[in-house]
């Protein structure tokens, strides 16, 4: 079985949101989407649909603080809570791929699915009046038009350090899986058992570690004669017996 | 979670009305097995009451369809009954409305033959027809109910009491209005209604009392911690990735200050439960309808603001992710 994910590296997303504004523009402008609408994008109050956005967090307290850019988006779950709840089927799994997709035609805009998600994945579309979600860009990873390396998300093709990685979490071998293995990638809030199939890259701490011993070693022959006995004038010397 | 006035509509007005005709059937009860004395039943309050009782499930309905963004699709709703709790609710909606408005038509055309006889009991047609609606009305507390308490990570909400409360509430403001009908229309029925009306608000008090002091102690599950996977005692959010808002910041919170919170809870407590039962031992007292009526509205006031608490208090885990600008 295949579950397309996504696999985002914290420790090399620097915050600067290409994916976010890669995902609004192909999401935008492609065919069948319905567009992501904005409401006073030049006015007071700018708001609009988006499925990914880069959230900054600070670990810490200054001195010892960290900054953690936290890209966000549907984390298409292998037992997603948002599917069951919906009264009328507009909200599945794609049992082919896992990923999990909106009906646009079928959905009734109750928002019960928003609810049902612990992240905050879903927004509602103020203009078509349902409910829209990252979709791992189904309409351009199927698409044989395209060349092959350019079947993959928009925001996977966008991110200028390569923080996200894009494949099947089920097959052991790809890229995902091994980095997810090698790396300890984690799942977003275990405690509710939705079992996201996105994974996180933790930050790696790149210390090294220098101990007193390292830096002056006891045995240093080059040392050695810092550590002889203090000469002491009432004590005979050797020359006293050469001579 | 921010409160949508249509949901807090839809869930107190189809309470009321569940409430209602549960009032009405139990009068029909008590009637054919000689718990009251009426010497006729009391067919106008059958009848003035099913008229309510309809009303107040097509105003809920009509409340509803304010919450959908594409209420055109509304019939849609109905077909993932067998995971959706949602769903359920709106098979089982216009089922009861539709049976408990038949009980109400089988009485006012006079169309009810004896169905068997049991001693000296006749079991009339409308006595089965109203235990099909009476049993769908208590079906549609539970699917009201899970609606909510099936979520289990808004914990405010994931306990029984949800159930035990939206079904209490509905009863007791059923048989507040019961109780005012059956008084305007001089029935005898008034001193059960009045009695379980008394018994409903009280017990939903007690109830609802648990469930805040539960709330009040709620130990939540998700953390900053568990939300971006960072394990530090202090992560402080800068930026959300937006900063005019957005569809997140809009839905699960309710923008009030704990002050207000704290205003609103005061106030449903009284109006909902305190007035009415004062209101209801006078007017019960002294026969006085109007007494009555004016319990059975504030106590819908009160619910008003008690559902509107209830939503408010939820603190949805996606809020982690929401914290600053």
């Amino acid at each position: 079985m295949t579950q397309l994910a996504l696999v985002i590296d914290l420790n090399v997303c620097v915050g600067c949101s290409a994916c976010v504004t890669s995902c609004k523009e192909w999401n935008t402008s492609s065919e069948g989407g319905g567009g992501m609408v904005d409401k006073n994008p030049y006015g007071k109050d700018p708001t609009g649909t988006f499925f990914n956005r880069v959230q900054t967090f600070e670990v810490g307290e200054y001195p010892n603080v960290e900054t953690v850019h936290f890209p966000k988006s549907c984390l298409h779950c292998e037992d997603p809570p948002c599917v069951p709840v919906c009264p009328t089927g507009a909200s599945y799994k794609r049992k082919e791929d896992g990923i999990v997709l909106v009906d646009y035609d079928k959905c009734i805009g109750c928002k019960y699915c928003s609810w049902a998600c612990p992240y905050g994945a879903r927004e509602i579309d103020e203009k078509q009046k349902v409910m829209k979600k990252c979709t791992l860009c189904v309409d351009r990873i199927y698409d044989t038009s395209l060349r092959e390396d350019r079947r993959k998300p928009a925001c996977v093709l966008a991110c200028p350090t390569s923080a996200r990685l894009f494949g099947d979490v089920h097959d052991p071998m790809s890229a995902v899986s091994v980095a997810i293995n090698e790396r300890g990638g984690y799942q977003l809030m275990p405690e509710w058992g939705t079992r996201p199939s996105n994974h996180y890259l933790p930050r790696r701490k790149m210390k090294s570690q220098v101990t007193e011993e390292s830096l002056n070693r006891i045995d240093n022959p080059l040392k050695k004669e810092e550590q002889r006995a203090p000469v002491s004038s009432d004590l005979p010397s050797l020359d006293d017996f050469l001579f | 979670m921010h409160p949508a006035f249509s949901v807090i509509f839809l869930t107190t007005l189809i309470g009321a009305g569940q409430g209602l005709f549960l009032a009405l059937y139990t009068g029909q009860v008590y009637n054919t097995f000689g718990v009251v004395g009426d010497v006729m039943p009391p067919q106008p309050l059958y009848i003035a009451g099913t008229v309510i009782v309809t009303l107040l499930m097509a105003l809920g309905l009509f409340a509803s369809f304010f919450h959908l963004g594409r209420p055109e699709r509304a019939w849609r709703a109905a077909t993932m009954w067998r995971t959706s709790w949602l769903a359920r609710e709106v098979i089982v909606l216009p089922a009861f409305a539709g049976t408990a408005f038949l009980w109400g038509a089988l009485h006012y055309f006079g169309i009810d033959p004896v169905v068997f006889t049991t001693g000296t009991v006749e079991v009339k047609l409308t006595l089965l027809v109203g235990l099909v609606a009476g049993v769908l009305a208590f079906l549609l507390y539970v699917c009201t109910g899970m609606i909510y308490a099936a979520i289990k990570f808004i914990q405010e909400w994931a306990t029984p009491l949800t159930i035990v409360n939206y079904t209490l509430l509905g009863l007791a403001s059923g048989f507040s209005l019961a109780a005012a009908l059956s008084a305007y229309y001089c029935s005898s029925l008034v001193d059960a209604y009045a009695l379980w009306a008394l018994v409903f608000t009280l017990v939903g008090f007690v109830s609802r009392i648990f469930a805040l002091r539960r709330n009040g102690r709620l130990k939540y599950k998700s953390t900053a911690c568990t939300a971006i996977g960072v394990r530090h005692p202090k992560i402080t959010q800068i930026s959300q990735g937006a900063m005019g808002g957005s569809f997140n910041t809009r839905e699960f919170f309710h923008h009030k200050t704990p002050q207000f919170m704290q205003a609103i809870k005061v106030f449903f407590l009284i109006m909902a439960f305190i007035v009415p039962v004062t209101l209801v031992v006078i007017g019960w007292s002294n026969q006085f309808a109007l007494v009555l009526l004016a319990a059975a509205l504030i106590q819908y006031v009160g619910l008003l603001a008690e559902r509107w608490f209830f939503f408010a208090q939820a603190n949805h885990p996606q809020n982690l992710y929401y914290q600053a600008t």
